[in-house]
């Protein structure tokens, strides 16, 4: 550190600039940042995509469910970028098993966990794919049973592994490789499934929606169902920038857009009830959202009067969710969506959990 | 002590006998009975295991694979459509080389829907990578379950003990137990040896690219071939604490200077043996040959065990249409470089649970004297009952 700041006073007075100012910060002591003790699970160095969503949400998460951990992860992104025999960016114990069976897996672990009496907490990771479709059965099996797990859904709209195609998650009138925009379609014809109503639905203690947008929200629901014995989920909006094609520069923009216009409502349900939501303090139009995204690339055609409707449609279903869980915040909410957004990583910690 | 117990029963005792950690099942019949004791045992505190009741087969093969690999000695039991359901899992839990036991109540696939006993279930999972042992009668399964432990966690291989639906598991016999201070201090605690610890991290069941996979391959096959004589050293040792083996990889009785020899896995050995002691004088007797053990399959003990046979037939309880028995076929490609082999006539029996009465052993026999028999035939079959297209 020292030698920086020697370097830095060299190269200042090389340029004939005044000496470093009292208040730059003294390079000896650690930024908050750096004193913030930062659990790293997931290493860098994997092979995500530049701005991939999936990729920082789950560093995220692991930072502050690490150490005492074990992961189940599901077939997906996830656990091909992150893996590859014989490297491995994971730092807890972690098994990838097959597609559909992350929760069956997570179960396993701890059940052996009870066996053993350990007190490992067990978490579970799948895409939208694995968990909204191909592993529903297992994951609705795992929270019946009361296993005690945090799953985790990076939800990032598509099966993006296998190369975009639709999935139960994929919003209406996305288009993917397997819901194309064409003379005859505009690209998805079916609504994004309401995972989290049919999750809450099992009464479990907590249920959550997190966004890659709001890192500290984010960390606090982890941090919330950590501390909870007993099943808890959290799903994780993730954009994926070549998935949903717009700039890799954009994906928190895209990510905060999505919470802005409603579309992705932060919430969280206890026992099946909603206790909290993000409010939004200016309702964005949805276009503000679908503008910034290839996907959506069809739905500002000019010439097609379908685009229009499109657009109508996917902003009735923002103002259902504003409508349905009260989003509107009524302004200078620190915790709303401008106001959290506000504040900087290593920041006054403003979580409620 | 020696007991009269139904089969699944003594399955259940068997069982507790090897303390699992995590036990994980769904009913399917006929190898619900061993779930339904199993539970019951937890229930009266007999058997102290976390036990998983899942929402399908699916998730009772998933279950005990998260929980072996995070340290557990865990089992599961299931059958036919069961098999099937868990068989990406089969193939997971065998590539990954998590040590497991399992209990296959052998039972036909459908469509046809069929509860009957055949082996096809178990026969469809032949190249998931289990070891796959199969019981003749319900001693064997109990002993052959005990030792399954010991030869999966040795080996770092899943073991499918195998024993005919209802013929086996809903039948009472006399069972030998072995009590459990014998069994503690025979079969080691379970460790694995890449167990998922927070204090020492692994990454487990990571991709693999074209770089890897066929040396991964090459160790399972390796580690399957090894098996063999692990299979049979752990039957000897268990023969030593209980005065009692089951044969290994296989056995050979039955008149050894026999000419025509059967060959059998399953409880149709034993029906096999009393046709024999009916009716050896009408069509001579054979050289029965027992099959334990299909995966690793005994290719050297087989070789040895046909040696002086002119004719070997092979029973089949599981067809591949098109083909003909699964194990006839096996035993042929085994014995074709074999100078002087037997001539192999392979019929499959039995299939979703017609009888096979004892009469079977004169009928199969007087095949062998037919030049004109087929290699291969679906026995008992009444054509009567099939459109004329279809016969």
């Amino acid at each position: 550190m020292s030698d920086k700041s020697e370097r830095l006073a060299e190269l200042r007075a090389k340029h004939g600039r005044p000496p470093a100012a009292p208040h730059e910060p003294k390079h000896d002591a650690p930024t908050a940042r750096e004193a913030q003790p930062r659990f790293r699970g997931l290493e860098s160095g994997h092979r995500a995509c530049q701005g991939c969503g999936e990729a920082l949400a789950a560093r995220l998460v692991m930072e502050c469910a690490g150490p005492d951990v074990m992961v189940a992860n599901a077939t997906g992104c996830l656990e091909v970028f992150t893996t590859a025999w014989p490297q491995s960016a994971w730092r807890v114990p972690w098994m990838h098993s097959l597609f559909e069976n992350a929760p069956a897996i997570a179960s396993g672990m701890e059940a052996a966990m009870k066996a053993k009496g350990k007190n490992t907490k067990v978490l579970a990771f799948g895409g939208d794919g694995a968990t909204y479709d191909i592993g529903f059965q297992a994951l609705s099996g795992m929270l019946e049973r009361y296993h005690n797990i945090l799953y985790v859904c990076y939800d990032n709209e598509a099966y993006m592994n296998t190369g975009i195609q639709r999935s139960s998650s994929t919003p209406h009138s996305a288009t993917t490789t397997t819901s194309p925009a064409g003379k005859e379609r505009m690209g998805k014809r079916h609504l994004k499934k309401d995972l989290l109503s049919i999750i809450a639905a099992h009464h479990i203690p907590y249920a959550a929606a997190a966004s890659v947008a709001y890192p500290q929200d984010l960390q606090r629901k982890v941090r919330y169902a950590m501390g909870i014995e007993g099943p808890t989920f959290l799903v994780i909006h993730s954009p994926c920038p070549l998935g949903w094609k717009h700039d890799s520069a954009a994906t928190i923009e895209v990510a905060r857009r999505a919470v802005e216009c409603g579309l992705f409502p932060l919430v969280e349900l206890e026992r099946g009830a909603v206790t909290n939501v993000m409010p939004i303090r200016d309702a964005r139009p949805v276009t503000d959202y679908l503008e910034l995204q290839g996907r959506f690339a069809h739905l500002f055609n000019g010439e097609d009067p379908r685009a229009q409707e499109e657009r109508d449609h996917l902003q009735a279903l923002a103002d259902h969710n504003i409508q349905t869980f009260g989003l509107n915040g009524e302004g200078d909410d620190p915790l709303d969506t401008s106001g959290i957004a506000a504040v900087g990583r290593g920041g006054p910690v403003t979580g409620r959990g | 002590m020696r007991k009269a117990l139904e089969g699944s029963q003594a399955i259940a005792r068997a069982v507790a006998l090897c303390r699992p950690d995590v036990v994980a099942a769904y009913p399917i019949t006929p190898q619900t009975h061993i779930v339904e004791n199993l539970s019951k045992l937890v229930a009266e505190g007999d058997l102290h295991t976390e036990f998983v009741s899942v929402e399908s087969e699916f998730s009772a093969a998933s279950v005990v694979l998260g929980a072996a690999a995070a340290g557990a000695r865990a089992y599961t039991a299931t059958a036919s459509q069961g098999v099937l359901l868990m068989s990406e899992v089969l193939f997971n839990i065998a590539g990954l080389r998590v040590p497991l036991v399992m209990t296959v109540a052998n039972r036909a696939v459908g469509a046809p829907l069929s509860i009957w006993n055949d082996q096809s279930d178990s026969m469809a999972v032949r190249d998931s990578g289990w070891i796959q042992i199969h019981a003749a009668d319900n001693q064997e399964a109990v002993d052959a379950t005990i030792q399954a432990f010991r030869i999966a966690e040795t080996c770092e291989i899943p073991v499918m003990v195998c024993m005919d639906g209802f013929i086996l598991t809903h039948t009472m016999e006399v069972i030998d137990m072995p009590d459990t201070d014998m069994i503690d201090g025979w079969l080691p605690p379970y460790e694995f040896s890449r167990n998922l610890d927070p204090a020492a991290p692994t990454s487990i069941g990571t991709l693999v690219t074209p770089d890897f996979f066929a040396e991964m391959r090459h160790s399972h096959h390796a580690a399957m071939m090894r098996a063999l004589e692990v299979i049979e050293q752990t039957d000897a040792d268990y023969a030593d604490l209980t005065g009692r083996a089951s044969g290994g990889l296989l056995t050979v009785e039955g008149d050894p200077d026999a000419k025509v020899g059967i060959l059998a896995m399953g409880s149709t050995v034993g029906t096999l043996r009393t046709g024999m002691e009916h009716f050896s004088d009408e069509v001579g007797a054979a050289r029965l040959i027992k099959l334990r053990t299909f995966r690793p399959f005994p290719s050297d003990a087989l070789r040895d065990a046909v040696k002086g046979l002119d004719h070997l037939i092979v029973v089949d309880r599981a067809i591949s249409p098109g083909l003909g028995g699964v194990v006839g076929t096996e035993v042929a490609a085994v014995l074709a470089d074999v100078e002087g082999a037997p001539r192999i006539h392979n019929h499959a029996l039995g299939l979703g649970g017609r009888d096979i009465p004892e009469t079977i052993y004169r009928d199969l026999m007087q095949t062998v004297a037919n030049p004109d028999a087929p290699a291969f035939s679906v026995f008992d079959v009444d054509l009567n009952k099939l459109q004329p297209e279809d016969r």
